[in-house]
Order: C-alpha cells, then structure tokens, then sequence
C-alpha cells in the first residue's frame, strides 16, 4: 500500500510523505519522489534485462528530479560499484531480471537497485526471509554503507536476527495492525530475549 | 469458351484470371497455371464451414472485382533495403523489377533470376520442383495462386555450396485505385551439404490489394536453410500466403515469420520431415490492433524417424483485432524417436481483441516426445506494479514488457542485420499498440 500497489482501499487516515499527501501519488511518482520498496519476493521479468530495466528506472527518477538522464558508460561504471556493494555478480546484471536467480540473488539484487536509485525513504519487506547468514550479512553490510542522514529506512522483519547487522534507531512493534510499542534498539533485544508474549499481557500506551 | 472460363465469370477473380492466363509465359508455366485455373473453377473459395477457414473473413473479398496490377512499374526508391553484399530482387505488384533488383556477386553455381527466365531456359529445378509441393488439390488458394501465376523468385544453391550474405526478396505492391490481386511465386532449393539465409519482406502501399504468394522450399540431405519472413502490407491490404517446405534427412530449416500489417494475414505452412534427422524451427510473431487479422496455420508433418520440429507463435492484441493460430503435428508411422514441440503464446491488451488457439495431435508412432501448449493472457499485473514502484511510468512498463515478450522470437532471428532492422519495425508497432490499442 505503501508503495502504491492496487487493489487496496484506504477507508481511514492519511500518510504524509515529503509533505504530501501519499495516496494522492500513483506508484511511479511515488518512486521518483525517492520511495523504495524492496519486495519480499521480487517477481521475474523474463525478457527485460536487469541493466536495461535498471537504467530506465534511473532515468526516470533523474529526469523528474530536473537532471539529465545518464549516459551508458556513467551508468556502467555506477552499476559495477554498487554491484561490488552487494557482492551482486555482474553477470546478473545481463540476464533477465530475477529470472532464474536465487533466493539470496534476488534479496540482494533488490538492495543493489536501492543502491543505484538511491531512495530518500526504502522500506524493507521481510529483507531477511530466506536468507542463509552469509547472504543476510552481505544484504545488512549493503544497507549500512547507504545509511545517512538523508535518507530514512523502514525495516520490517519478524526476527531480531537482522537487527543485530542492521542496528535500528527505533523499534516499533506491530501486532493485529496496530502498533503496540515503541522504543529504541533496546526493545529489540528484549524481544528477542523474552519473546513477544510479555507485550500481549502488558502492552503499553503507543509513544510512551 | 472452356468450363474453366465460365466457372469462373462473375467471382472477384475472372478478370485477373483472363488476364493472367492470357499473359505470355513459358510453356512450363502457361501448363502449370491452366491446371490452376481449371482447379480453382471447380473448387472455388473456401466458405466458413470449413474448420480450416472457419475464423477467415473472406466475404470482404467477395465484393470486389479484382484486376491485375498496372502494366508498368513505377520508379520506386528501395534503397533502404539495399545492403552491401547482400543480393537483393525485387518484385512489384507480383512482377520482377531487373531496374530495381540487385543480385550482385554470388557464389559459383548459385541462382537467383526470376521465374520466367528460370522456366524459358529450361531449369532443372524449375521442372522438377515447381508446384511439387504446392499440390493444387491441397489448398484452395494453391489452386488460386497458381491460376494468377506470373513471375516469381528461384533460387537455387548447389550442393555444398554456401551462399554468404542473407539473399533479399522484396515483394512490393503500389498504390492502385482498384483492387488487384497478385501471386508471386517463389522457388527455392539447396542441395545436398548447402548453406542459405534469406529474407522474404512484402511491403504494401496500396488499398485493397490481395497477395497471395506461394513458396516453395526444397532442403536436400544436409541442407541448413534459415528463412526470414515481414510482412508489413497496409492496413487495408490482405495477404493469404502459402508456404510448402520439405526436408530431406539430416536438414535444418529455420524460420521467423514477423506479422505487422493487414486487414487479413494469414499464412498456411506445411512443412515435411520427409527425411530422417531432419530439424525445423519455425517462430512466428504477429502484432495487431484496429479491426486487424492475423493467422497462422501451420501443419508439421514427421515421415521418418529422428526428426525435431519446434513451434513458437506468439501474437499480441490490441483494438479490435483477431489472432488464429492452427498448429498441427502429424507424427507417421514409422517415424519413431520423433521429438515435436510446440507452444503458442498470446498476449491480449485490450478487451475487444481475441486469440484464437487450436492445437492438434496427430501421433500414429509410439516412441515420441510430442508437446503443445496454448496460453492467452493480459500482461502480468505483478510485474507492470514492480517496474512502476521503480519510477517507470504505466506506459513505459506495459511496453517494456510486451517488447520482452516479442523479443524472444526476434532474438532467434541469427543475422545480425535483419534482426535490427526488424526488431525496429516492431518495435515502432508495439509503441502503437500499448499507447493507443492496449491501454486498458
């Protein structure tokens, strides 16, 4: 919904974004005001070829920021040093997108085009399912290097594991849709040590 | 006045019909076109409640009184499908153009001429292949095409003989103010161990005019033949073609048919593994909108053991538009450790369009690897929302995505040049269809 996705209807509220009201602005512009969405299971697109997808999205957030659309050497040299970020293969970068990758291939390829778009906001879909530690450690290295002032990040994952590569500011705890705590990287630690049980017995008022 | 003649009165073909067979022409050819005319009278044109011509709107047709093309050829300017080192002939309204033409440099042996010529100088694969394989019992638009028979391509490479650059065919028709009807002929064989890439590009102007070619291709042992086919006829324009091929053993024949114009296109293929180990690949791509047709009735034939034959068509919709893909396998007796495959693919852009798909089995062996499968479907919503959540914009992602889907024919098509140079005619088509037909 975040992302602009059809099909679902918002009966209340409203999310601002940038100063904008977010519903108003269809998937696309969403994307070129700087949102990023990593998917917890990228779909294949056989026939369109990463690279190629890749730069046409890039020019798309270029263009409508007033620059001007990259050309193709620039643009090889930015893919083969955000590839090196994510330890991403260059020959992924020739096939189909996702087409045939692995589990771990597709999680990274999606935080390797995060690193190319360079988003203001990325929300990251359970980044962490399926993922051996190895490739868990590779994705966490990759979101840390993009980590900074400018740029905010939305993690959502069931297990603290991640968080312990990707040490979080703040910690929100979401059960039935609503969100029952909040915290710092504390929180966090004691989910894990305590599980979520303790939460259901005493929650505590939102923002305390 | 022969029964023929007055079979034939008052259809929309008698007076292309007078014409043609009043037309000077080798003896070989004046024989082959009379038995055509005397088919054609008795069997006439197929109706609808033939299975084969059941989606085929030929009533259109029927209206018209055709004429044959203008006596003189129009100076027209082809030189954007002239290519160094690439032999090209060109056909105007079904007539050989030598002004126009340029055969160039062949390798020894090879012949390229028309078929006149071919036939007057008493050419052996004239004689012994020209409307084998095209039977005029076969086909009704055999029968017709043979009837308006009047020139045509032949060529012809001998045994172990390789022709380098792709051999260019050129079929234009010119704008006319009354409907005319041409059949221009095309002969090809490679002998035993040769080698062959060639183009066959029909280009139409002219509104209601009617192409019906019929090709004939003879692959002797060994033979590796690679055919590439555009059609891009005016919308108003119809063209019903008619492909033969046969395969000899241990042979490879490969073709793209790339469909872009017509009110009506239909193609019917027959291809015979008449050999064993004999290969055939034949791809087709056909892109419509407005009120457009575009058929493809293919029927692969396996007569001897080990051959492998593979379908791919794939058609995208848009406007009002109507696909038909008629794909038949018949595996003889005998023709054991066949391996036959075929799939048919439609992409639909828009509610109005319709895919038709019809595939058929006919196995008569019982050690066989057969496979067909049919899908029609809209573009994957899943992957327009990921291309859009990335910054593509809804029109930019629909024609990324039908453009991959057109690309895997046009990616098997192995010469560099026509690849390009088709893959931008598509290319300009499909922009067409996903801003204005496919828009949802």
């Amino acid at each position: 919904m975040l992302a602009g996705r059809e099909g679902y209807e918002v009966t209340s509220g409203e999310i601002r974004y940038a100063g904008r009201d977010l519903f108003e602005l269809e998937a696309e512009e969403r994307a070129r005001e700087g949102l990023f969405l990593a998917f917890q299971y990228p779909v294949e697109i056989p026939g369109v070829a990463n690279s190629y997808f890749l730069r046409t999205a890039l020019n798309a957030v270029r263009t409508h920021r007033g620059e001007e659309p990259i050309d193709a050497v620039d643009f090889l040299a930015l893919v083969r040093e955000k590839a090196k970020l994510v330890k991403l293969d260059e020959g992924l970068l020739k096939r189909s997108v996702n087409e045939g990758f692995s589990g771990g291939e597709k999680k990274r390829n999606e935080i390797f085009h995060m690193a190319v778009l360079e988003p203001r906001l990325a929300i990251l879909d359970e980044t962490d399912s399926g993922l051996d530690i190895d490739a868990l450690r590779i994705v966490a290295d990759g979101v840390n290097t993009l980590r900074g002032p400018a740029r905010s990040f939305v993690v959502i994952t069931h297990y603290q594991r991640l968080l312990n590569y990707i040490v979080p500011d703040f910690v929100h705890v979401l059960m039935d849709g609503r969100i029952v705590r909040s915290g710092g990287g504390e929180l966090a630690e004691q989910l894990e040590s305590q599980g979520y049980e303790w939460l259901e017995t005493a929650p505590a008022a939102v923002g305390a | 006045m022969s029964g023929a003649e007055v079979a034939t009165a008052g259809t929309p073909f008698a007076r292309a019909l007078e014409a043609a067979a009043a037309a000077p022409a080798p003896a070989a050819l004046q024989r082959l076109r009379s038995a055509g005319r005397a088919r054609f009278a008795a069997a006439g044109l197929p109706d609808r409640r033939q299975e084969a011509w059941r989606f085929t709107r030929l009533r259109a047709l029927e209206g018209l009184d055709f004429e044959p093309p203008p006596a003189a050829i129009p100076r027209i300017d082809v030189d954007r499908w002239r290519r160094p080192g690439s032999p090209l002939l060109v056909f105007v309204d079904g007539r050989f153009s030598p002004e126009l033409s340029s055969p160039g440099e062949l390798a020894d042996g090879v012949v390229l001429t028309n078929l006149p010529l071919a036939a007057a100088t008493g050419s052996a694969v004239v004689e012994a292949h020209l409307g084998r394989l095209a039977a005029l019992d076969r086909h009704p638009f055999a029968a017709l095409g043979t009837a308006l028979l009047a020139d045509g391509a032949v060529l012809w490479v001998p045994e172990r003989t390789a022709v380098a650059a792709p051999v260019q065919l050129l079929f234009l028709s010119t704008a006319s103010p009354a409907p005319t009807v041409c059949a221009p002929r095309l002969l090809v064989v490679a002998d035993a161990g040769s080698r062959l890439s060639f183009e066959e590009h029909h280009v139409g102007s002219g509104p209601a005019v009617l192409a019906c070619p019929v090709s004939e291709i003879v692959l002797g042992p060994d033979a590796a033949v690679e055919h590439v086919v555009v059609q891009e006829v005016s919308e108003a324009a119809s063209l019903v073609a008619l492909r033969h091929v046969e395969l000899a053993a241990g042979s490879r024949y490969s073709s793209q048919a790339i469909s872009l114009g017509g009110a009506l296109a239909r193609t019917d293929i027959e291809v015979v593994l008449a050999g064993e180990r004999a290969e055939a690949a034949l791809d087709g791509l056909s892109l419509t909108d407005g009120e457009q047709q575009a058929e493809s009735h293919v029927l692969v034939r396996h007569a001897r053991p080990h051959g492998s034959s593979t379908q791919l068509y794939k058609s995208v919709l848009g406007g009002a538009s109507r696909s038909v893909f008629n794909g038949r396998i018949v595996v003889d007796p005998g023709a054991q450790k066949t391996d036959a495959r075929q799939s048919n693919r439609n992409l639909v852009l828009s509610d109005a369009a319709v895919a038709n798909s019809n595939p058929q089995l006919e196995i008569f062996a019982d050690d066989v690897r057969c496979t067909h499968g049919s899908t029609v479907g809209r573009l994957d919503d899943e992957a327009l929302f990921y291309l859009r959540s990335r910054g593509l914009d809804r029109t930019e992602a629909q024609a990324m995505l039908v453009r991959a889907f057109a690309g895997e024919i046009l990616d098997r098509i192995r010469e560099p040049e026509p690849r390009e140079r088709v893959a931008a005619l598509v290319a300009g088509k499909l922009a067409a269809l996903t801003t204005a037909g496919g828009a949802p």
